[in-house]
């Protein structure tokens, strides 16, 4: 466990760092035209409060796009309905952007384990979490990740992250992890 | 001669028994009208106690099979240890059909011990069989079980699987990061077993050689699932699979020469056979969805199969040359894991009916008449694995919570139930004849 989050910890400083320099290079026009404006105090001082207002307004929303993007990178765990193998439709932004930050590090490599709750054949369920891991990893790839990135291993039942024979449990076993 | 030669066999396989996981018999259920049959307690000459019960261990042997009922040795008006002893009037009082006697003494000029057991039917007053059975003191376990399966064969006039054997998988949890896993091997009835394999990684799918010696099981000890082949002897085993994706559900055909296995390597779980003296490769299904759990026809010219190509897995059977699967299955939900018994028309399968169910149950499907019996009410029951003289059906389940193996006849009339004394046990897989 100490390992895991540890290597989570990794991922995140490395993404805010990413996500930073990206967010540098698209908005260095905006960041030049208010540096000028802040030496030139005095011309206009109207104009150039406007300019500093405005350069703020986009650093807040740079901070909170970067604050999302790594708050997605912290995602790690996508849940699954019932003998479905398709991820769920609301985690599709969030896995876009861990396929754009592959895409951004070709050196990174992940590990996809996909999951099945215990109800069926143990080696159907081997089946089934591999489809699983297999439609996020296409997601990824989609989004520019390579597959050469991307390592799947289906642990089918065997490896339970709830115990019990309740919906509540067998949701939480439905899983793909990013590793 | 041919029984004294096996006891000795089994006696080299005894080797290092470990903190494997206990399972203990209980009977669940048995037929209504029980043969009634009388095992006399066995004398012995010794003056050291036995450390097995040769008797009792033959009554828990015919009862569990659920068609005898043992009469209780507090019941018996004499106890003979040989036929001359034997008042059958005795027996005839006490409503029973058949009498086993015996007696245990050392053998002259060695440490080995000989088992003298007569077997007699009570209503004839006629003596069916007579024998002696030489072994060392720590094989009378082996040849009660011997016994036994005279016996039944007598009785029933089908072959005793008494002296077979089970693999299974046990996962002891000791922490959210720490789960043993292992594959241990015991007798039919959990007695005596010894863990052959055990890993940090999940361990899948044991599986017999036909010939009781090697046993082939997919392991995760690498992080990946591959393939494992292993001596039971002498532990010896060798990795025979390193494919890209699944590599599981490995089963050897009856004539021992190949290996089914599933392999995901060309993009979804399909059913491929290995030869296992050229290590050749023929794939045998080519479809996008998943196809799994093989298993062989008893002339080993087919595959049967579980596939979800039209949505629910159902199960398919295909030619050993790969060409077009048949379906088998239709009409459930979820028909998986299918294999067939001895007489090839029977399928052991697991049984969803309908969606709404949301049962998974062991299920007999005859593919002739089309007849579907459901055997058992539990509601997570999976991995069926037939005895290999038909007659039982052991299986995994859950009760409260835990994983246990439970055991059906293929009648459904009895049941018996092995549960672990500790952690989860699953997947047994029951051992072909080895005497």
């Amino acid at each position: 466990m100490g390992t895991h989050s540890m290597k989570l910890f990794k991922t995140t400083i490395l993404a805010l760092s990413i996500m930073g320099l990206a967010a540098c290079s698209s908005t260095g026009d905006e960041d030049m035209a208010a540096a000028p404006a802040a030496d030139t105090s005095g011309i206009d001082a109207t104009t150039a409060a406007a300019q500093r207002a405005e350069a703020e307004r986009l650093a807040r929303e740079r901070e909170a796009q970067q604050r999302m993007e790594a708050a997605a990178l912290n995602t790690t765990v996508f849940y699954f309905d019932f003998d479905v193998s398709e991820f769920m439709a609301s985690d599709r932004d969030v896995l876009a952007i861990h396929g754009r930050n592959l895409a951004a590090n070709s050196s990174k490599r992940i590990r996809l384990e996909g999951h099945a709750d215990e109800r069926g054949t143990r080696e159907y369920n081997l089946a089934l979490g591999e489809r699983r891991a297999n439609s996020i990893r296409d997601y990824l790839v989609v989004n520019g990740a390579s597959l050469s990135q991307i390592e799947t291993v289906s642990y089918g039942e065997e490896r339970p992250a709830a115990t019990g024979q309740t919906e509540a449990a067998y949701r939480l076993n439905r899983r793909v992890e990013i590793k | 001669m041919r029984l004294l030669r096996h006891i000795f066999m089994l006696g080299l396989l005894l080797s290092s028994v470990a903190r494997a996981a206990e399972l203990n018999i209980e009977i669940t259920q048995g037929v209504d009208n029980p043969i009634p049959i009388a095992v006399v307690p066995f004398s012995w000459g010794g003056t050291s106690a036995l450390s097995e019960d040769v008797a009792g261990i033959v009554s828990a042997d015919l009862q569990q099979v659920g068609e005898f009922r043992a009469l209780p040795p507090g019941n018996m008006l004499s106890m003979p240890d040989e036929a001359s002893e034997v008042y059958f009037r005795d027996w005839r009082i006490l409503a029973q059909d058949y009498l086993l006697i015996g007696k245990i003494t050392h053998s002259p000029g060695s440490e080995l011990v000989q088992v003298q057991y007569e077997f007699f039917d009570v209503a004839r007053e006629q003596k069916l069989v007579g024998e002696v059975l030489t072994g060392n003191v720590n094989q009378l376990r082996d040849i009660a079980h011997e016994i036994s399966n005279v016996v039944y064969e007598r009785v029933t006039g089908t072959r005793g699987a008494f002296s077979t054997e089970i693999l299974y998988v046990s996962a002891q949890f000791i922490s959210p990061e720490l789960t043993y896993y292992r594959i241990e091997k015991s007798d039919y009835d959990g007695h005596r077993s010894q863990i052959l394999v055990e890993s940090q990684e999940p361990l899948m799918s044991p599986a017999w050689s036909p010939d009781g010696r090697q046993i082939a099981y997919m392991s995760f000890e690498s992080t990946l699932p591959r393939i494992y082949i292993q001596e039971i002897a002498t532990g010896q085993r060798r990795q025979i699979t390193d494919f890209p994706g699944i590599n599981s559900s490995p089963v050897w055909s009856p004539d021992g020469t190949k290996l089914a296995m599933v392999l995901s390597k060309d993009g979804s779980p399909d059913i491929y056979v290995m030869d296992l003296m050229s290590n050749q490769l023929t794939r045998l299904t080519d479809h996008p969805r998943a196809e799994t759990e093989p298993s062989w026809t008893a002339d080993s010219r087919s595959v049967l199969f579980t596939s979800d190509r039209t949505g629910q897995p159902q199960i398919y059977e295909v030619s050993v040359n790969g060409g077009f699967p048949e379906r088998l299955t239709f009409d459930c939900f979820y028909c998986a894991k299918g294999r067939f018994l001895p007489d090839g028309k029977n399928l052991v399968h697991v049984r969803r009916d309908t969606r709404e169910d949301n049962s998974y149950s062991i299920a007999i499907f005859n593919i002739e008449t089309q007849r579907v019996i459901t055997l058992t009410d539990t509601s997570l029951d999976e991995s069926p694995s037939v005895a290999p003289n038909g007659s039982m059906i052991m299986f995994a389940t859950k009760v409260n919570g835990r994983g246990i193996l439970d055991a059906v006849s293929i009648d459904g009339r009895v049941k018996f139930r092995l549960p672990s004394a500790q952690g989860d046990v699953r997947e047994p897989s029951w051992s072909p004849f080895l005497n």
